[in-house]
C-alpha cells in the first residue's frame, strides 16, 4: 500500500481496478502524514524558542522586582534616575541609559542617509557589473564580521588617526554605526527589490524620469521595509558591548554625556561591570534590573518600528 | 491605478489610493520631520545638563582604567567625590592592570591607572615615549586570597611550597600529587588572566619569578567567573582580591590559610595589616599622570583619593586602609609635585 504515493502510480497500473473508498482513504493518509509531522516539528521549534525567551524574561523580571525576596524591588523609578553606586540599593542606570539612547540617535543620523543612499544607488542606478557584484559581496561579508573587529577599526580610525577623544559619544556612535551599516544597506536593498517592477514600468510609461520614479514610486513603496531594517539594526547597536570596550567607553560613570565629544557609557557596558561586582546583590538584583531596562528600551524601539510601518503602509 | 498622468505639484490632491498621491507627499514630509527630530534631539543632547545644582567650582573629566581588583575602590571614591563636585565627570573602567597601562594610561588617554602591582619597565618606557610621567601612590593593602570549594574538607591550610607546586608551569595534575592522603582527583584551576596585576603578583609571590604561571588553567579578568567556577566543583582552586571573597561569603567557597614558615595564617584585614599574611599581602596602587595634574579637577580628585585611602571607605570595599602616617606622607609628596607642576 505504501508504494502508492502519487496519483501517477494509479494511472500506470492501468488495469482499471476499482479502489474502495476505505482503501483510497488509507492511501491519502499515507500521503499526508509526512506533511503533518513536518508542520508539527516546525511548530515545536517555534514554541521552544518562544518558551526559552519567555522563561528568561520571566526569571530576570522576577529578579528585577525582587518578587520572592524580602528586599524592595531593584527596578524602581530611582533606578532610572540615579547614577551608579557602590551600594546596590542606591545604584542606578541613568548615565548609561541616556548614553545608549544618545548613541542610538546619533548613530541613526550617521548611518541612515549613507546606508539607504548606498542601497538606492546599488538597486536603482548602478549597472550590473563586476564592480557592483564585488561591492555586493563585500557588504554581505561585512555583515558577518565579528563586532570586536569593528571596535579595533574604530579605535585605529577615529581615535588614533582622527584624534577624536576616546570613549566619546561620537566615536562610539561612528564605530557601532560602521558595524550596523551593512545591515542597513542589505535590508534597504531588499525592501527596494521587493517593489514590483510593473510599478516602475508604469511610471516610465507615463513619461516619468528615473528620479521621479525613485522619488515618487519606489521609495514610498519601500519605505516601511527600509524603516524596519533600520530599527532592527538599531536594536543590534544598542546591545553591542565589545566595540565599546575597544574604543574605551568606560564601564561606570556618574553623569550623562553633555556633548558628542564627551565620554559616555552604554547599558551593556554598565550591566557587564555590575555582573563582576563583589557583592551578590549586584549580581542578581541590579544586573536583572539593568537587563529589564535594556530589553524594555529594545521593545519600545521595535514597537515604534511597527507603528511607523503601519502608519506608512496605510 | 485610477490616475493616468503625473500630478503637477500645484494641483490639489483630491484622491487617495493611487501610488503617487498626497500620501507620498505627506510621507516625505513625515520622514523629513522624523529626520529633523533626530538631528534636533542629538543637538539637544548637547545642551541637556544633568545637574542643575550650582556646583560651579569644578568641571571637566577624570578618566580611570586598570586593575579589576582596585576598580571597586575607585568607584567608591568617585561616588563620594561626586557628592562634593557634581559637575566633574569621573569615568572608571576595569581593564586589568596591564591593559590599563598599555592601552590607555601610557597612550595618554586616561589620567589615572588602577594597579595591583608596580609598573613594569616596558610600561614605563611606553609612557616615556608618549610624554606621560607616572606617579605611584599606594592606596590600600589587599590580602590576595586563594580559595577552594567549601566541600573540599581535606584542605584548610597549604604551605607556600605546596601552592607553588600547584601554580608553577607543568604543576601538579592531581590533589594527591601534593599530599598523598589527598584525593586522587584532577585539579580544576581558575585564575587571573596574564594582563592582570593579580596574575603577576601571585606568580612572583608564590612561584618566585615573572611569567612562570602554569598555562593550563581557566584565565579570566572577571573575578566572579572564578567564584562561580570554584563554587561549582569540589576539586577546584582559584585566587582573587580579598574584596571578592568578602562579597561572596555566601557562595560555596572557602579561603585557604597560607603557611609561610610561621604557621597557618588565614587571609583577613587584620592579618594583612599586621603583615602576618605573607607572602600574599600586597599593596594596591593608583598611578597618576603628572602632566594631567595641571588640570584642577584631576588634582582635586587625586587629593580626595589619597585622603580617602586612610578611611573606612577602603575597608567597606574589602581592603585594608593605609596607616595615618603613610596617608600624610603621600599627601606631602603629592602637594610638592603639584607645586612643581604649577
Amino acid at each position: 500500500m505504501a508504494t502508492r504515493t502519487s496519483p501517477a502510480d494509479e494511472t500506470e497500473t492501468g488495469t482499471g481496478t476499482v479502489r474502495s473508498g476505505a482503501d483510497w482513504q488509507a492511501g491519502e493518509h499515507v500521503r499526508r502524514w509526512p506533511g503533518r509531522l513536518f508542520a508539527a516539528l516546525t511548530a515545536g521549534a517555534t514554541a521552544l524558542g518562544l518558551a526559552l525567551l519567555g522563561v528568561l524574561l520571566l526569571l530576570v523580571t522576577l529578579d528585577a522586582f525582587a518578587v520572592f525576596r524580602p528586599e524592595p524591588a531593584w527596578l524602581d523609578f530611582g533606578f532610572l534616575t540615579s547614577a551608579p553606586s557602590r551600594f546596590p540599593d542606591r545604584a542606578g542606570i541613568y548615565p548609561a541609559l541616556l548614553g545608549s539612547i544618545y548613541m542610538a540617535l546619533l548613530l541613526s543620523v550617521l548611518t541612515f542617509p549613507i546606508g539607504v543612499g548606498a542601497a538606492i544607488y546599488l538597486e536603482e542606478y548602478a549597472r550590473e557589473s563586476r564592480l557592483t557584484r564585488l561591492i555586493q559581496l563585500n557588504i554581505a561579508n561585512l555583515a558577518g564580521v565579528p563586532s570586536v573587529v569593528y571596535g579595533i577599526l574604530g579605535l585605529a580610525l577615529f581615535v588614533r588617526t582622527l584624534s577624536l577623544p576616546n570613549g566619546s559619544l561620537l566615536v562610539g556612535a561612528a564605530t557601532v554605526g560602521l558595524l550596523v551599516l551593512p545591515i542597513v544597506v542589505i535590508s534597504a536593498q531588499e525592501a527596494i527589490r521587493a517593489v514590483p517592477d510593473s510599478l516602475r514600468q508604469a511610471s516610465y510609461g507615463m513619461g516619468a524620469t528615473r528620479w521621479q520614479t525613485v522619488r515618487r514610486v519606489v521609495l514610498p513603496q519601500a519605505f516601511p521595509g527600509i524603516l524596519t531594517g533600520t530599527i532592527l539594526a538599531l536594536g543590534r547597536a544598542i546591545g553591542e558591548t565589545a566595540p565599546l570596550i575597544m574604543i574605551g567607553a568606560p564601564a561606570t560613570l556618574f553623569l550623562a554625556p553633555s556633548g558628542v565629544l564627551e565620554k559616555f557609557s552604554a547599558m551593556p557596558r554598565q550591566i557587564f561591570a555590575w555582573s563582576d561586582a563583589p557583592q551578590p546583590e549586584f549580581q542578581y538584583g541590579v544586573v536583572a534590573a539593568g537587563v529589564v531596562v535594556l530589553v524594555s528600551v529594545l521593545l519600545v524601539m521595535n514597537a515604534t518600528a511597527i507603528y511607523l510601518r503601519y502608519r506608512t503602509q496605510r | 491605478m485610477t490616475k493616468t498622468r503625473l500630478r503637477q505639484p500645484s494641483e490639489p490632491t483630491g484622491e487617495q489610493g493611487s501610488f503617487h498621491t498626497a500620501t507620498d507627499h505627506r510621507l516625505s514630509r513625515r520622514t523629513f520631520v522624523a529626520g529633523a527630530g533626530l538631528v534636533g534631539a542629538t543637538a539637544l543632547a548637547g545642551c541637556l545638563g544633568t545637574d542643575t545644582a550650582d556646583a560651579g567650582s569644578l568641571s571637566g573629566e577624570v578618566a580611570i582604567a586598570g586593575s579589576s581588583t582596585v576598580f571597586p575602590v575607585s568607584v567608591a571614591v568617585a561616588e563620594e567625590f561626586r557628592a562634593e563636585y557634581p559637575d566633574v565627570q569621573v569615568s572608571v573602567d576595569s581593564t586589568g592592570t596591564g591593559g590599563g597601562f598599555g592601552n590607555f594610561f601610557c597612550e595618554g588617554l586616561t589620567q589615572i591607572n588602577d594597579a595591583s602591582r608596580p609598573i613594569q619597565p616596558e610600561e614605563e618606557q611606553q609612557c616615556a615615549d608618549n610624554g606621560v610621567t607616572p606617579l605611584e601612590f599606594q592606596v590600600a593593602i589587599d590580602a590576595l586570597t586563594v580559595v577552594v570549594n567549601a566541600e573540599a574538607d581535606w584542605v584548610d591550610c597549604m604551605t607556600v611550597d605546596e601552592l607553588r607546586r600547584v601554580w608553577e608551569p607543568n604543576g601538579a595534575e592531581r590533589w594527591s600529587d601534593i599530599r598523598p592522603e589527598w584525593p586522587d582527583e584532577e585539579f580544576e584551576l581558575y585564575g587571573a588572566a596574564p594582563t592582570s596585576g593579580t596574575f603577576d603578583y601571585l606568580t612572583e609571590a608564590i612561584v618566585g619569578e615573572e611569567d612562570s604561571h602554569r598555562e593550563d588553567y581557566q584565565a579570566t579578568e572577571q573575578d566572579n567567573t572564578i567564584v562561580t567556577g570554584v563554587a561549582g566543583s569540589r576539586y577546584a582552586m582559584g585566587y582573587f582580591g580579598y574584596a571578592y571573597f568578602v562579597g561572596n561569603d555566601d557562595a560555596n567557597i572557602k579561603a585557604i590559610s597560607v603557611d609561610d614558615g610561621a604557621g597557618c595564617v588565614a587571609p583577613s584585614l587584620e592579618t594583612a595589616k599586621a603583615g602576618e599574611y605573607s607572602p600574599l599581602s600586597r599593596p594596591l596602587f593608583i598611578y597618576v599622570s603628572q602632566e594631567s595634574l595641571s588640570r584642577l579637577e584631576v588634582q582635586e580628585f587625586v587629593r580626595f583619593y589619597l585622603e580617602s585611602s586612610g578611611t573606612s571607605l577602603i575597608s567597606d570595599v574589602g581592603y585594608v586602609p593605609m596607616p595615618e602616617e603613610d596617608v600624610q606622607a603621600n599627601l606631602d609628596r603629592f602637594e610638592s609635585i603639584v607645586a612643581q607642576v604649577e
